[in-house]
């Protein structure tokens, strides 16, 4: 890891706390999974902290992100509310969505932040059309915006990984795709069902710029992201592959009999939120200061879980919203 | 008023709205050269290359990216060129476009329209020649449309673009080159989910939509002569369909056939006859076509088609 007396404290101490948020955030998911309050299935990413800082926390609100079925720690990177993100979870009235979507379909669009999916590989497509539009839109506004796409490994044997790449590099589109290589897709170790040389080379294969990281290494995947955002940005796609490791299981339910305990054991001397702390230590933070950002992480999401607890359903009459109808269909004829 | 193509009708609704609004434009294989039937000629030519995109062969693509496009407020419209290969992108249709405002809760809208030509084409065999517009009406998050005639074609393409809605516009490759009076005029919208009386009756509601609204018309002036008078509606928009109207014609009529060249088995005849039946309780009956693939040889297709002779038998049946 790039270390030393050189690091710019405020960035990587911005960097850390969202970490320590979204390990709080997800602690708390998967606490109201197991207590039976968040209904649906809850894909924690504790461990890849450092993807979803690293990479959202070089964005600006403008710029869109899209993510995946493991999408809340690049939601709240994103700059989304955590209480209404938790009440979302709980299925409860103010929840981000309404309710209506849980933990899979997150999204804010304030803060350009247009959906996690149920369906691994589709928020590529919808990311390489989402910077289509912003392109056309800029012959007529200067709107600089750029989009990030984040999917797992799972994602790279689907058909869409190969349109949705081929699609942004002929157009020459402002995205940058993100694949997040946890190690597993679902149950299956990564390696044992994806051919050749990997994420990186296919991405190549198309013409992309890509490289591969460390993706538990922040200093890493904040440099890396801040150049290749830059790049895409000017309409040059790129492609980062994040090497992490899911700590926890792939959803709250999961006790994880497809992997040996000593493993994961081994695996969490490579903590990211741990190196960071280190990293933040070695540079002189003090580590009262770096306690108290975890603290106050801890303290934000048992108090936004207390409030999703205590939040009403949404009224009934909301599972009819948000759905034409005859009347919304002439109403845009009209 | 000009006499127009249906092919000429939807490319004339189509420039209208690109001059309109500078957010609406186009994507599909080969549209730059005016698309595979010709309903997208000379349109690269006054917009240019980024708003008549040539896409490549990635059906996936081009409906997930349009759903992508939309969400950041253009205005897509998809060409899938067969509605057949519409199905190598039902993910990006049902799951993301159809879904997306509703699973948001609200935060999202996809306003684009997807252009499937359906229907038998001569010796198009299996791949190239199915109405599949049932399926599309089943699914919550979708209009769905299916033109008989000229000016419809236009009139209900505007509305499906300027719709906030993904809409399923189903053109009927048969009908391109049908020939009829389209009236001009941008605001000549005509709105989604209102049918149409094609003809006049007081006898039996004959309801039907694209190509067989034509073969019912034929069959309706036979029967005329015989002294039977059915009512023929258009329908026009499957979804949302003009129930007022057709259970009005029913009321008078006391009686419905519904007509459609898509397979009878699941197909929307039996919503639309289902419907009837259990708010008048009037008799019922549905064609459409046997549940075999659509062959070749043309004999053999021929078997799969509803024809006037098989309406105006099912007609003196029910009078
Ligand atoms: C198209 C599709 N197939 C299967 C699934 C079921 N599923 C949900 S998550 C998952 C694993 C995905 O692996 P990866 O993309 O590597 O993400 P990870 O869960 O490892 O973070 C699978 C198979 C799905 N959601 N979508």
């Amino acid at each position: 890891m790039t270390a030393g007396r050189n690091l710019d404290t405020d960035r990587f101490f911005a960097h850390y706390a969202t970490m320590q948020r979204i390990r709080a955030f997800e602690r708390a998911a998967i606490r109201a999974a197991r207590e039976g309050l968040a209904t649906g299935a809850i894909h924690a990413s504790i461990g890849q902290e450092a993807v979803a800082a690293g990479v959202c926390g070089n964005l600006v609100r403008s710029d869109l992100l899209l993510s995946n079925h493991r999408g809340h720690g690049h939601t709240l990177a994103k700059g989304a509310d955590a209480g209404a993100m938790m009440r979302e979870l709980f299925g409860r009235e103010g929840g981000v969505c309404g309710g209506k979507g849980g933990s899979m379909h997150i999204a804010d669009f304030g803060v350009g932040m247009l959906g996690a999916n149920g369906v691994v590989g589709a928020n590529i497509l919808i990311a390489a059309g989402a910077a289509h539009g912003v392109h056309m839109r800029r012959s007529r506004s200067a709107d600089d915006r750029v989009v990030v796409c984040i999917f797992g490994d799972g994602a790279v044997n689907r058909g869409p990984f190969l349109e949705g790449l081929n699609w942004a590099a002929v157009y020459r589109l402002p995205v940058l795709f993100v694949c997040e290589d946890n190690g597993f897709a679902a149950t299956t170790r990564t390696e044992a069902l994806t051919a050749g040389p990997g994420p990186k080379a296919r991405a190549e294969s198309l013409g992309l710029v890509a490289a591969e990281v460390d993706g538990n290494d922040i200093v890493a995947v904040d440099a890396l992201a801040r150049d290749f955002i830059a790049a895409a940005r000017a309409g040059e796609p790129r492609f980062i592959h994040a090497k992490t490791w899911r700590l926890e299981g792939h959803t709250a339910a999961d006790k994880g009999a497809y992997r040996e305990a000593a493993e994961v054991e081994a695996r969490w001397a490579d903590d990211p939120v741990a190196r960071c702390e280190a990293l933040l230590e070695q540079a002189g933070v003090e580590s009262r200061r770096l306690a108290g950002a975890r603290d106050a992480a801890v303290r934000e999401m048992e108090a936004v879980f207390d409030e999703a607890r205590a939040a009403d359903w949404p009224a009934v009459e909301r599972a009819f919203e948000d759905v034409l109808d005859t009347t919304a269909a002439r109403n845009a004829a009209d | 008023m000009p006499e127009l193509t249906y092919a000429e009708a939807a490319r004339i609704a189509i420039a209208e709205e690109m001059r309109r609004d500078p957010d609406v434009w186009a994507l599909g294989e080969d549209l730059g050269r005016g698309g595979v039937f010709g309903q997208y000629a000379g349109l690269a030519e006054e917009f240019g290359p980024e708003r008549i995109c040539d896409t490549p062969i990635s059906e996936a693509s081009i409906m997930g990216a349009s759903v992508g496009a939309a969400m950041v407020g253009t205005r897509p419209i998809v060409e899938m060129r067969f509605s057949d290969f519409a199905l190598c992108a039902v993910d990006e249709l049902v799951n993301q476009a159809a879904k997306a405002r509703y699973m948001f809760g609200g935060q999202a809208r996809v306003p684009m329209v997807i252009r499937e030509p359906i229907g038998i084409w001569r010796s198009s065999a299996a791949q190239h020649s199915q109405s599949l517009e049932a399926w599309y009406t089943h699914i919550p998050g979708l209009v769905v449309v299916a033109p008989a005639t000229p000016a419809d074609n236009k009139g209900l393409l505007k509305s499906a673009i300027r719709c906030d809605d993904p809409v399923v516009y189903m053109e009927h490759k048969n009908l391109w080159g049908l020939a009829g009076e389209v009236p001009e005029g941008d605001e000549r919208t005509i709105p989604l989910g209102a049918a149409r009386v094609e003809r006049a009756g007081t006898d039996v509601t004959v309801v039907s939509w694209s190509r067989m609204v034509q073969t019912c018309a034929r069959a309706a002036a036979t029967l005329e002569e015989e002294g039977i008078s059915p009512e023929v509606i258009d329908l026009r928009t499957l979804w949302p369909w003009d129930r007022e109207r057709v259970m009005e014609s029913v009321a008078r009529t006391g009686r419905l056939l519904v007509v459609h060249e898509a397979v009878a088995v699941g197909g929307f005849g039996a919503e639309v006859a289902a419907t009837v039946a259990e708010e008048l309780g009037a008799p019922v009956r549905r064609l459409g076509a046997p549940r075999i693939p659509i062959a070749y040889a043309p004999p053999l297709e021929d078997q799969a088609r509803v024809t006037d002779e098989m309406i105006a038998a099912a007609v003196r049946e029910m009078a």
